[in-house]
């Protein structure tokens, strides 16, 4: 019987429709991680200016994606969005759109955090060795805000992988969909095999986020030598 | 907007998120105590104790919460193993928010200092007393805008519970939008619901987190 | 009835590869005053030794006759007759003063805690604090917090009570009051083994010196002796480090081959 329920996953094209499955998580994942990061640094360096406009917009974007969940964010743009502007965006772009919205907002919020953890003195003492506007950014001020930023960042990275299995639920056919399609046409012959499939998602999961997860770790013990 | 129809769904909302809550502090409860066991037994480094919960901490820390509660919900039902929803969202909201509260934890002992444990050994203390007297409330102190934060997150992961038909907000919603087609009612209804549960105690934690900062005995560490 | 009150016994102890203490002897009879120094490491780890903070790699610690080394259990029975006090004060920060003081009697001890508020009051006063019972210790000076932890040991009424440089992060002008604090200790009679920089106030205070260096202990003898006629060359070397005559004249001679 378990034999049966573990050859479900090697039966036909199950285990390549899966991997195909997961493709598209991570294809979403890197997509949503990309512009979170190209934005979330423009508005990281936005947020650092002193206009109370600025500050006040800024604040109410990163309370939303703080206090609204992910899901009803995704609902909002996905069911809301075409009603209200007649605009039907595929799950995936709507994903996008959602993941865009919560990753540049809180990248912003760490480039911001990591621009202003610099004291002043680092800037004036490059200054007082001579060394140029341009430089003082090279080789003082840049280096010091990505050793604090990247470990943050990609902490934020394996909590939008993480996020993405949210997508099947407003019907993007991602990892998760495939496995239940597939438990769903192997529940008479092989009914066991739901605990399987479901268990090789979770370790795709795993065997992705656990690597990334890993890297804030190594690279503060490096810098620290 | 339909103000009528609104109102005649409002109960079917405040029902949800009755157990939105209910599972959300349920569940919140079980991660703290998961996550302060765990986190003891790699400060204390239990032999086998602390291996294990490195590794479920790697594990829970690694997965989404969605496939989790799939694979408790309809995979464990398939070898026998059969629980009803609400089991599942408390036990996978603690599976999930047991090890996020352990590394909260975690980095809070490890930011009181070694001193001080001496401290409270020299004085006689038993390790139990130690831990309880000294060495936890300064590191919760230390702890509390994570453990926050960790709060509020787990929070909003109740979210998908719907997906293993629980009557939460996002279902009814979902129903809402499906049967009668009223989006925007539904939708507003939602992140009222959400913003009237997590804003106040959003609020709530910021002033917390402020006080803690004035009394700032863990912050600050005078010579 | 044992002769030594608190006695080690060749003690070994090494942190990875490297020795801190090769074999050291001491012994400490009741109502005795030993400061260990001046100079040379191992002293604080002794100290540590002493009352189980660090285990030992060989030879022996008793209390009363009684081994106490290499037990795991009970450190905690042990720790609430030997008291100690450290360097860096650490009191609790997340406790007032009053509230630091009666942690260790009415927790590890079990007393009431209204005696022990009355008694902690008293020795407050005593060491001229009674207004800070209230106050958190972040609010407090250096010297201040040090009389403060010093109390709190004493409430614990050790039999032996281990000083480690706890005067060595105060300002100069706080070292005194702490001092007359621990004077007043061994005038009481109290059994302390100190850890000290403050040759002077070792002078005063000790009824016995220990000089240990490399781990080994080089020269034990009573003040008097060891501070003006010691027997080994090294503890002489180290007196003359204190001593700033040879510098002087150099410069003197400087200033008047300049003037020629």
């Amino acid at each position: 019987m378990l034999a049966s329920a573990l050859g479900v996953l090697f039966k036909g094209r199950n285990l390549a429709r899966l991997l195909g499955g997961l493709w598209v998580t991570l294809r979403l994942s890197a997509v949503s991680i990309l512009l979170s990061v190209a934005l979330g640094l423009a508005l990281g360096m936005v947020m650092t200016l002193r206009s109370p406009i600025i500050r006040a917009l800024t604040r109410l974007w990163l309370e939303t994606i703080r206090i609204v969940p992910q899901l009803v964010l995704l609902f909002i743009v996905y069911f809301g969005l075409a009603r209200a502007f007649n605009l039907q965006l595929s799950g995936e772009a709507a994903a996008v759109v959602v993941f865009v919205f919560w990753g540049a907002g809180e990248m912003g919020d760490l480039v911001r955090g990591a621009l202003t953890s610099i004291p002043a003195h680092q800037r004036e003492s490059g200054a007082a060795l001579g060394l140029t506007r341009w430089q003082i950014n090279r080789y003082v001020l840049i280096p010091q805000t990505l050793r604090r930023l990247i470990p943050q960042a990609i902490n934020l990275a394996t909590r939008m992988i993480k996020t993405t299995s949210l997508v099947m639920i407003i019907g993007v056919v991602e990892v998760l969909k495939i496995s239940q399609q597939i438990i769903d046409a192997s529940r008479y012959d092989a009914p066991q095999a739901a605990v399987f499939i479901y268990g090789v998602v979770f370790l795709m999961y795993f065997m992705v986020c656990w690597p990334i997860s890993l890297l804030p770790g190594r690279l503060e013990k490096r810098w620290k030598e | 907007m339909d103000w009528s129809f609104m109102e005649r769904f409002a109960p079917l909302y405040v029902q949800a998120a009755g157990l939105t809550l209910r599972i959300g502090s349920l569940g919140i409860a079980l991660s703290l105590g998961v996550g302060l066991l765990c986190c003891l037994a790699r400060y204390y480094r239990v032999p086998g104790l602390r291996q294990i919960s490195r590794a479920y901490i790697e594990l829970a820390r690694n997965t989404p919460l969605l496939v989790q509660l799939f694979f408790l919900y309809f995979g464990l039902p398939k070898i026998g193993i059969k629980l009803s929803g609400e089991a599942c969202a408390v036990i996978g909201l603690a599976f999930l928010g047991g090890a996020y509260m352990a590394e909260s934890l975690r980095s809070g002992l490890e930011a009181v200092d070694r001193s001080q444990r001496e401290a409270g050994e020299c004085l006689g203390l038993t390790r139990a007393q130690n831990l309880r007297y000294v060495i936890l409330p300064q590191a919760l102190a230390t702890a509390v805008p994570s453990l926050c934060a960790n709060v509020i997150f787990l929070l909003k992961e109740t979210s998908v519970f719907s997906a293993v038909a629980l009557a939460d907000l996002m279902y009814v919603a979902k129903d809402l939008i499906g049967m009668y087609y009223k989006t925007d009612e539904a939708l507003t209804m939602l992140v009222c619901a959400y913003l009237v549960i997590l804003l106040p105690i959003s609020i709530l934690f910021t002033l917390l987190e402020r006080r803690l900062r004035y009394a700032g005995f863990g912050a600050g560490r005078a010579v | 009835m044992a002769e030594y009150l608190l006695e080690a016994q060749h003690l070994r102890k090494a942190f990875e590869d490297k020795t801190v203490l090769q074999d050291v002897s001491l012994g400490v009879r009741r109502g005795e005053v030993v400061v260990i120094g001046p100079s040379g490491c191992g002293k604080s780890t002794l100290l540590r030794c002493l009352n189980g903070l660090e285990s030992v790699d060989g030879g022996e610690i008793l209390l009363e006759g009684q081994i106490i080394s290499g037990q795991k259990k009970n450190l905690h029975l042990i720790r609430q007759r030997v008291g100690m006090v450290f360097q860096s004060y650490d009191l609790f920060p997340h406790m007032d003063v009053l509230g630091n003081l009666v942690l260790g009697p009415t927790r590890a001890l079990k007393r009431p805690s209204k005696e022990v508020e009355t008694e902690a009051m008293a020795a407050l006063a005593r060491v001229g604090l009674a207004d800070s019972a209230h106050v958190l210790p972040r609010q407090l000076s250096g010297g201040q917090k040090q009389r403060v932890a010093l109390v709190r040991a004493m409430l614990m009424h050790p039999e032996v009570l281990l000083l480690d440089e706890i005067t060595a992060a105060l300002d100069p002008e706080m070292v005194r009051e702490v001092l007359d604090v621990v004077l007043e200790l061994a005038r009481s009679g109290m059994t302390m083994v100190i850890v000290t920089h403050e040759m002077r106030f070792a002078e005063a205070v000790a009824d016995r010196v220990v000089f240990l260096e490399n781990g080994l202990v080089v020269e034990e003898s009573v003040p008097a002796q060891f501070f003006h006629q010691p027997h080994t060359q090294r503890a002489q070397q180290f007196l003359a480090s204190f001593c700033y005559d040879s510098v002087r004249d150099g410069k003197n001679m400087q200033n008047t081959k300049e003037a020629n």
